[in-house]
């Protein structure tokens, strides 16, 4: 049985103020309508104008998802009646969109084709009070959204995920949406049919997924309903489904015959939209090394594992901290290994966005521990430490006494017990294997807690394991 | 010809209560209307590309730059009920 989904994406752009009004877009914990106008209350009269940064955003993400630009795009009226659009309308897009016809590269090289993008106006907020009313904050009303609808390229509830998490990705690292889907930042749609053979089936389309997990679940239980159905020989009805996160399971919201008339026109108040080659050219100069790109160079240039490569790169911030460190310390996999056990712990502890450990920090404690001036336990600590206070490797090993033992009396005292201690190690070097040096050296680190000076360690012991 | 389920149906949406002789009228009038058109459509306009609007413009856009929006007192004060600086309205179930 062929599974067949296609998913519509809205993710709210990182604009300052609304599409088509001045009010502050940062709706997210301000008091209820504290941020409205005329225009976003749909007052008479009231005029709209397009926000030009909403217009940037939606073309970085266009161009971002390799989507041809046509040169018009024009503005159009969805007709609705319900209390979060005051207006009575949503000011979106509909025969001439911004972009048309690109595509979307998963992680696991797929390439699916994105059939439509466009800009339009978020609604307010309902809240449902069970004394028989309902209350509405028009804060959200009019915060710019793009609309990614994709072709129905999608075979699996898994692969819906893989996408939504690359698109999100891609937007993050444009910095054109937070992508958060809690918040409601970015939210997904989707449209479900199976089929026994070539044809499409009938699809169903499912709302209301508000994270990755949701998607995954919701989509895996409207297709097993799918094709049970089918299998039995009953017909697909299509409908509008809601996902019931606390049941777990897709719940009718409105059948084929109670569908949306929308009434879609040309909106009189807003005149076209002209991109040029000038505008777009300049659009995607500005593009960033997009996650595919970054992938597929790390490849290549860094020779990580696949593991790695999609640990790393998931955050564009800590994907070029991680570039950062390896331009100062060449060993990308060490620098990897670090990354992935310690720092990106210590940043998810910090709970903040941005690695606090400056990366000439970060490059100096693995310089410190390949030349074995100290240990990978207190590197552990002098990494959390100046991810804490920024202070300089250098300057807290030598003030937490961790600096290596170069003191000829001491260190001679340490090498004498080790030598006692590991006659095997002994012998195999006199017996020819120079390699032992490596283990007996550990062992004077571990006996110093990674502080022994290890040039002078070295000296050390060559001098007495000749001289016996 | 507009149908009296035409009519019904163009009310519903604008969400309008018709008394059996304004669908009676309407049916009339929006029919007449929609004759009106069919005149229009007697006219050759394959080379002449859709107008979406009267004026010779595009790209009129503003910098993305906030200014002070109205007060909650004042964003209220045409609502006939709010309630906690919300704007109070009939229950409502689900967007359908």
């Amino acid at each position: 049985m062929r599974t067949v989904i296609g998913l519509e994406v809205h993710a709210q752009l990182l604009t300052k103020t609304k599409l088509f009004c001045s009010c502050s877009a940062a709706y997210f914990g301000a008091p209820p309508n504290a941020h409205t106008c005329p225009v976003c209350l749909g007052m008479p009269g009231a005029l709209p104008v397009l926000n030009e940064r909403a217009v940037e955003y939606a073309l970085k993400a266009a161009l971002a998802l390799h989507c041809e630009i046509p040169a018009r795009s024009v503005f159009a009226r969805k007709n609705y009646f319900y209390p979060d659009l005051p207006k009575g309308y949503q000011i979106s897009q509909y025969e001439e969109p911004l972009a048309l016809r690109g595509y979307l590269e998963l992680p696991t090289g797929k390439r699916v084709r994105i059939r439509r993008l466009h800009l339009e106006e978020d609604a307010g907020k309902l809240l449902h009070r069970p004394e028989g009313y309902s209350l509405v904050d028009l804060n959200r009303a009019g915060v710019p959204l793009i609309e990614i609808v994709s072709e129905p390229d999608l075979s699996s509830p898994e692969e819906a995920r893989l996408y939504m998490e690359e698109l999100r990705r891609v937007l993050r690292y444009l910095g054109v949406c937070s992508g958060d889907m809690e918040e409601g930042s970015l939210r997904c749609d989707a449209n479900v049919s199976v089929s026994p053979d070539e044809r499409l089936g009938t699809k169903t389309e499912i709302k209301n997924m508000n994270s990755f997990r949701a998607i995954e679940e919701a989509l895996k239980f409207e297709v097993a309903r799918q094709r049970a159905l089918v299998e039995k020989g009953h017909p697909i009805e299509q409908a509008t489904l809601t996902w019931n996160e606390a049941l777990g399971r897709t719940e009718l919201m409105r059948s084929k015959e109670e569908a949306e008339d929308y009434r879609y026109f040309p909106e009189p108040d807003l005149v076209p939209l002209q991109i040029d080659d000038a505008w777009r050219e300049r659009v995607k100069r500005s593009l960033p090394e997009l996650p595919a790109q970054k992938r597929a160079r790390w490849m290549q240039e860094y020779k990580l594992p696949e593991y790695d490569i999609s640990v790393l790169t998931d955050e564009r911030s800590v994907a070029e901290y991680f570039e950062s460190v390896v331009g100062l310390y060449p060993h990308p996999k060490d620098v990897s290994n670090w990354m992935m056990s310690e720092i990106l712990r210590l940043l998810k502890e910090s709970q903040t966005m941005e690695i606090a450990l400056k990366p000439e920090h970060f490059a100096r404690v693995l310089e410190m521990v390949s030349s074995g001036q100290i240990n990978r336990t207190v590197a552990k600590d002098v990494i959390a430490e100046s991810f804490k206070t920024g202070k300089a490797p250098d300057e807290i090993v030598r003030a937490r006494g961790l600096s290596q033992i170069s003191d000829e009396q001491a260190l001679a005292e340490i090498v004498a017990k080790v030598l006692a201690e590991n006659p095997k190690a002994v012998a195999d070097f006199q017996s020819g294997k120079e390699a032992a040096i490596g283990f007996l050296q550990g062992q004077v680190m571990k006996a110093t807690g990674g502080k022994a000076d290890p040039k002078k360690t070295r000296e050390m012991l060559l001098q007495r394991l000749r001289a016996t | 010809m507009i149908t009296r389920e035409d009519v019904l149906h163009i009310a519903k949406l604008a969400r309008l209560q018709l008394s059996e002789e304004q669908i009676a009228l309407f049916q009339e009038q929006l029919g007449k209307i929609l004759g009106y058109f069919q005149e229009l459509e007697k006219l050759d306009t394959s080379s002449v590309p859709p107008m979406t609007h009267v004026l010779d413009l595009s790209n009129v856009l503003r910098p993305d730059e906030p200014r002070p929006s109205l007060s909650v007192e004042e964003a209220l004060r045409n609502a006939p009920r709010s309630r906690e600086g919300y704007f109070e309205v009939p229950r409502i179930v689900e967007k359908t």
